[in-house]
């Protein structure tokens, strides 16, 4: 059975419709990453799924439990980490676990035991310090270790590296992981970063206006692109650049953005002579050029003709 | 290993314990609410009484005027006392979200809230009344008449509460919380703060009739006499109107809220 369970999931705020008949099945120890640019809709998918937003249409069930239906049993299923760390600065980090642990119904034990599985996320030398005194990181780390107090069978995260730096990025993908593989946790997170789907996501959903465009391992995300990507930069002339470059055999597509003109190729390697004496032989001088493969930027270029607008950290 | 540790609801009481624990954790982390509400009583108190004693003399008043302004220094040192304000910034800061996310009662989230204000408020009858008992005021109704004295002005601030929690809850907006106290005025000076009802003519007396705090003062004011039973009721009364309405707007306001809009 999936685990999370969306049908034509829609919601709408006035005339502007956020999520747009979103279907989604994701599998139980399944890491499934929701990728896209700002105001596409990830956080309104996120805030639907765990019972906090109501869809204007569609369904969707967590573990077989209809979210409109059942709120009450899908939040016991559920932990989630909102956006923008959902914490009150005038609590302790202990604190508020342990009003958490409280809500979710574990006996004082129990939360003790549950705050020492989750030590290595915390900083414990901070724990009974205020809230309002830690760093944006320790607040996003004490977000989720919140959100775990209970066990969850689903973890949602959305936007869980956001603003973190890459230390900080690095020991929470390192967490995911683990409750993924040691506990088989099903995680659904959101993220506008290419890697972060990339490295941690068995599978990714490019979500763009609202709309699913597409969707799979990044891996064959990826090789739907194609093999490799010639990249060229150069001042010269745009078309110029295209004319020169279709006519190749060894190139399939021709994609180019502001200065940047990307070949689409099957074999890097044996394209990238080619395409220099193209360019050298049509006088178009080239400041730049470089062979890599596809990335899940190639993807959304490719599915919606715009760039995945992220601020890489 | 012990089996693996998983989520249940907690039920509805230990949910109420839950919310009023941390609310009155955070209680000696919001001084700045609970000093005004000493301050603003103590000051009142003091100044009615030098200004106004001698031209109580020529009223109506049948006890002390320190008595008959004690009642007053409660009424002031409790009305509008609540958690609101730190309400409306969990609903900033996204805490109420996470709360929301929990299988916590809906209710218990107002109710635990209010468990801690009637901590508070009966917290700060003391003071009052001990500055009242320092002023030489004294209770011919005893110690019991000094619990009712007190458990009277604490449940009036329980029942007021309504008020500002529903203004959190509908707007989320603190300037409309932190403006709400406004509410207060018409409730404490259109009535017997100063006067008896019998010195009050014209359009404020007929106002005073209908203010539920004028017989919350009559009844906290009765005790300096002797057991009237039907000052208590008609000022229990009073409070629990008050109650009714008050909160009946606090509790539609949690569930328009909630409603996963
Ligand atoms: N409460 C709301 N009221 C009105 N419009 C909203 C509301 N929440 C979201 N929207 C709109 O819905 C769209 C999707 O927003 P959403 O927050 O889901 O995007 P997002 O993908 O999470 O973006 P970001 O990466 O910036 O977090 C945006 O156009 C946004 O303006
Ligand atoms: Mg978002």
């Amino acid at each position: 059975m999936n685990l999370i369970r969306a049908s034509a999931l829609t919601r709408r705020f006035g005339d502007n419709t956020a999520v747009d008949s979103v279907d989604i099945s994701v599998e139980p120890a399944e890491i499934y990453g929701f990728l896209g640019p700002n105001g596409a809709g990830k956080s309104t998918m996120v805030r639907m799924l765990c019972t906090l937003l109501q869809p204007t249409s569609g369904t969707a069930t967590i573990d077989g439990l209809d979210i409109l239906k059942n709120p009450g049993p899908v939040r016991l299923k559920i932990g989630v980490a909102l956006q923008d760390a959902s914490l009150d600065p005038k609590m302790t980090g202990r604190e508020l676990v342990t009003t958490q642990g409280r809500l979710f119904g574990l006996r004082p034990g129990e939360i003790r035991r549950r705050i020492e599985e989750l030590a290595p996320l915390l900083d414990m030398t901070a724990f009974d310090d205020l809230v309002g005194t830690y760093s944006g990181g320790m607040r996003r780390r004490l977000d989720l270790a919140a959100s775990l107090v209970h066990n969850p069978t689903v973890l949602f995260l959305d936007e869980p590296t956001t603003g973190l730096d890459p230390p900080g990025r690095l020991l929470v993908w390192e967490e995911i992981r683990r409750l993924n593989r040691e506990l088989g946790m099903t995680v659904f997170l959101t993220t506008q970063y290419l890697d972060e789907a990339d490295e941690l996501a068995d599978r990714v959903g490019i979500i763009d206006h609202g709309r699913i465009v597409a969707e799979g391992p990044p891996s064959e995300l990826k090789r739907s692109v194609g093999n490799d990507v010639v990249v060229i930069r150069t001042n010269g002339r745009r078309d110029e650049v295209e004319a020169a470059l279709t006519e190749l055999d060894v190139v399939d597509r021709v994609d180019s953005f502001d200065h940047e003109i990307r070949a689409v190729t099957g074999n890097g390697a044996r394209a990238l002579s080619p395409i220099a004496v193209a360019l050298d032989q049509a006088g178009i001088a080239v400041s730049e050029l470089a062979l890599r493969t596809p990335t899940l930027d190639d993807v959304f270029l490719e599915v919606t003709g715009s760039h995945l607008e992220s601020e890489e950290p | 290993m012990s089996a693996p540790i998983s989520a249940r609801p907690a039920g509805f009481f230990r949910d109420v314990q839950s919310v009023a624990i941390r609310a009155l954790k955070q209680l000696p982390r919001d001084l700045e609410f609970v000093i005004p509400a000493l301050a603003v009583p103590t000051f009142f108190l003091i100044v009615n009484i030098g200004a106004l004693q001698d031209v109580a003399n020529f009223t109506s008043i049948e006890i002390d005027y320190k008595a008959f302004q004690l009642p007053v220094g409660i009424v002031f040192a409790v009305t509008g006392i609540s958690r609101a304000s730190a309400l409306v910034l969990d609903i900033q800061d996204g805490y109420f979200d996470r709360l929301l996310l929990t299988p916590v009662s809906r209710r218990a989230l107002l109710i635990g809230l209010m468990v801690s204000d009637f901590t508070l408020v009966l917290g700060l009858t003391i003071p009052v009344t001990a500055l009242g008992f320092a002023m030489g005021v004294r209770f011919p109704t005893g110690p019991l008449g000094v619990l009712m004295f007190m458990f009277m002005g604490a449940a009036w601030g329980v029942a007021f509460t309504g008020f500002p929690y529903a203004i959190a809850l509908r707007t989320g907006n603190p300037s409309a919380v932190n403006a709400s106290f406004i509410l207060f005025f018409p409730f404490a000076f259109m009535t017997t703060t100063f006067l008896p009802l019998e010195s009050m003519t014209g359009w404020l007396g007929e106002v005073a009739r209908y203010n539920p705090v004028t017989y919350l003062l009559a009844g906290l004011r009765s005790l300096f006499v002797g057991w009237e039973a039907g000052e208590l009721v008609k000022g229990m009364a009073a409070i629990l109107g008050v109650a009714i309405v008050s909160q009946a707007l606090a509790f539609s306001a949690l569930r328009g809220r909630v409603r996963q809009k």
